[in-house]
């Protein structure tokens, strides 16, 4: 590992297109994934954020973090506004009044963004096979506003929305499979990641902003805020819930899915929960729920694989 | 070609304006009565006559927020809705203004749910009155393709860059055979040049857009948007003056119509006026001293003109095709009360709401109207409005 990070430099752009003093929290897993994400697409790129963490944190008027041209407008119309860029390049382009060059349109859109008010306008982008690529910063409820759940909020968790009390667990519901959504809609390309993968990562932002028509990207995001977890341990919950089967790292391309890493065995879903307060408060039984469904999930995603 | 003088459904004219204005994109989703303008452009796109990309969207929201997009990278970006589309685009519309993205809309004026009406009244465009758009009213066919060819040019001025909605009243307008004058394309182009927006998103040349603004900045921008707009005022008239000068018909924003003396005056916004000029000129054979005001531009609203254009008479009729649920007057009327207030001379002012839901007004209705008007402002009435027309 030592000798590994001597290299690393050498294989990845010093340029950060996400510029640093931005104003999110120290060990943010979004800020982590828009920097890795940002070195990955080069400049050749124009990003539409949706209002959430990520925006609020790199754009304050006068400053910006955005070395590339940005553009952010509301909270749940990104997969519209990034059709219209993308057509409005592509008219003008062949109108001739502007010159010839390759500029990926790429969305950037928290949880709630994408799979709760925004999923309308991203179902119509992903339908109309618009040539953009949709990375969603996926930590799990609603943080910009103070941790309310979302449709991603896992089973289990302790939102401001949905507490765990007396009468309740927290969140009540299955996280919705946003990555499913969008592969239901027949598009070339879906995958996801987890900055604590960070080549695996930029490897399939890349990938996904090469591939003609519409790409999804779903990024897990670790929130230390949201998930009451130390700062320090991001990296560790990343690889946990990657390890533990929770949130399994896949490719679909074209259909044909792929396992980006494989786990000879998955560690119990314990190792990962206990490290984050919002699940503090489960009972065994039901983190024995939350195993058998994790277990559950993982089959049916290794019945897609093989 | 040359100016040709055609026989044409209004929304049809509407596309071939747009088609005219050479547009690079055209976001929309279907609404009845503005689904006639769009199908014609998607038409016009798919038989090759338009080079533009049609996007058709899921939902008003998505239309909109796509125009933000294409009119961000620089497109002339163009779109049409009515009634309950202009309100699910509500707060996008802010967006267009206040990031200044010149995107013009047609909006066929729709009375708003519920009950569901897909016919004519001016509620949606008053719930939209206050987000920092260019309005402009049309009377008539005409009126309408002639300001829709203007907006493009009003809307990308480097001293403007803010959006431009024309409004033109659902099925009155939107479903009317009309005679229009359509310039050849060559004049249009003249009066139109090509587009071109200072800071579009360019990898070349990065920039950021749509940052958000701690409270130590917010008013400042509001000031400045506040401040574009009123001067907007100035192109506005410039615009006008010299589509006049190419094409013979010249706009302004209050029009009179047989004012000259006039004691009484009525004033109507949109497709209404031309039936209220007939109910004037039947007054007028009466020896009656009464006269029609027009609004045409509705924002920037025109202060100056409408002071100008009252100050004379004892009484002024202000008939509204919206309510304000709860309020003093119709809207018009309120906006037009508080621009006289002031004044040392000015006419009494007397609110009535009518022609709601796609309910008709007729030359004696308008009769009616003055009539009682003018009877108000003699013994008073116990409403702070009346409405017109409402069967008992
Ligand atoms: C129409 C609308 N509703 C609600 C909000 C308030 N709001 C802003 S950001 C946000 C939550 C963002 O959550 P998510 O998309 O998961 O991004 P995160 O902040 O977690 O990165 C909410 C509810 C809004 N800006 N616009
Ligand atoms: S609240 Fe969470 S997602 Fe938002 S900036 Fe802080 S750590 Fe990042
Ligand atoms: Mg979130």
């Amino acid at each position: 590992m030592e000798k590994y990070a001597v290299f690393v430099p050498k294989l990845v752009t010093k340029r950060e297109n996400f510029a640093p003093g931005h104003r999110a929290c120290t060990g943010c897993g979004e800020a982590l994934a828009v920097r890795l994400a940002c070195k990955a697409l080069g400049q050749n790129v124009i990003i539409v954020s949706a209002t959430g963490c990520m925006e609020i944190v790199s754009s304050p008027l006068p400053y910006t973090s955005w070395r590339v041209p940005w553009i952010h407008t509301l909270f749940e119309n990104t997969g519209a506004v990034a059709s219209g860029i993308e057509a409005g390049l592509k008219v003008i382009v062949r109108k001739g009044k502007r010159p010839a060059k390759e500029v990926k349109v790429v969305v950037m859109a928290g949880d709630g963004g994408t799979s709760d008010i925004g999923l309308q306008a991203l179902s119509g982008a992903l339908e109309r096979g618009h040539d953009f690529l949709y990375v969603c910063l996926d930590n799990e409820a609603y943080m910009n506003t103070g941790i309310q759940r979302s449709s991603a909020t896992p089973f289990g968790a302790s939102t401001t929305t949905a507490p765990a009390g007396k009468m309740s667990i927290g969140q009540v519901t299955w996280k919705k499979n946003m990555p499913a959504i969008a592969a239901a809609h027949d598009i070339p390309y879906v995958a996801t990641a987890c900055p604590s993968y960070p080549f695996d990562l930029m490897a399939k932002v890349a990938k996904g902003a090469a591939i003609h028509g519409p790409a999804y990207v779903h990024i897990l995001s670790v929130c230390p805020v949201g998930w009451r977890s130390a700062p320090d341990l991001t990296i560790r919950i990343g690889r946990l819930a990657v390890e533990t089967g929770i949130f399994p790292l896949y490719e679909m391309e074209n259909g044909k899915y792929k396992l980006s890493i494989d786990l000879p065995q998955l560690r119990p879903v314990q190792d990962y929960l206990k490290l984050q307060g919002r699940f503090r408060h489960l009972s065994e039984e039901t983190i024995k729920e939350i195993q058998y469904r994790v277990n559950k999930e993982y089959a049916k995603l290794m019945e897609k694989v093989a | 070609m040359t100016t040709q003088r055609i026989g044409i459904e209004v929304s049809r004219a509407i596309a071939i304006a747009a088609k005219l204005a050479n547009v690079d994109v055209v976001s929309a989703y279907p609404i009845t009565p503005q689904t006639h303008i769009v199908e014609d452009i998607a038409e016009l796109v798919a038989d090759g006559e338009l080079d533009a990309a049609y996007i058709p969207v899921e939902s008003e929201h998505s239309a909109m927020s796509a125009c933000l997009g294409a009119s961000a990278v620089g497109a002339r970006t163009f779109t049409a809705t009515a009634g309950q589309g202009l309100e699910l685009m509500h707060e996008v519309l802010y967006i267009a203004s206040s990031m200044r993205l010149p995107v013009v809309m047609t909006v066929a004026n729709r009375a708003l749910s519920a009950p569901l009406s897909i016919w004519c009244d001016h509620s949606d465009v008053m719930a939209v009155r206050d987000t920092g758009w260019i309005q402009i009213f049309a009377a008539n066919g005409q009126e309408t393709f002639d300001n829709v060819l203007c907006a493009f040019r009003i809307a990308e001025d480097q001293r403007v860059l803010l959006p431009v909605m024309i409004h033109l009243d659902g099925f009155y307008l939107t479903h009317m055979v009309e005679p229009i004058y359509v310039p050849e394309q060559s004049k249009v182009d003249k009066f139109l040049p090509p587009y071109e927006y200072p800071l579009p998103l360019d990898p070349n040349k990065p920039i950021t857009m749509g940052a958000f603004a701690p409270p130590n900045i917010y008013t400042e921008t509001k000031k400045a948007q506040q401040a574009n707009l009123t001067a907007a005022k100035e192109v506005i008239l410039q615009c006008w003056r010299e589509f006049g000068n190419f094409f013979g018909r010249y706009y302004s924003p209050v029009e009179g119509y047989r004012c000259e003396k006039a004691k009484v005056l009525l004033l109507v916004m949109g497709s209404l006026s031309e039936t209220a000029m007939s109910a004037i000129d039947t007054l007028r054979d009466e020896g009656k001293e009464v006269g029609l005001i027009k609004l045409r531009l509705w924002r920037p609203f025109p202060f100056d003109e409408i002071r100008r254009a009252v100050r004379d008479a004892e009484v002024l009729i202000i008939l509204d095709r919206a309510l304000s649920f709860g309020g003093p007057a119709g809207p018009v009327c309120s906006e037009i009360r508080s621009a006289l207030y002031n004044e040392d001379k000015k006419p009494k002012v007397i609110s009535f709401v009518g022609g709601l839901g796609g309910r008709d007004i007729s030359p004696d209705g308008f009769k009616e109207i003055i009539n009682r008007g003018i009877e108000i402002s003699q013994t008073g009435s116990e409403q702070e409005f009346e409405m017109f027309g409402v069967r008992e």
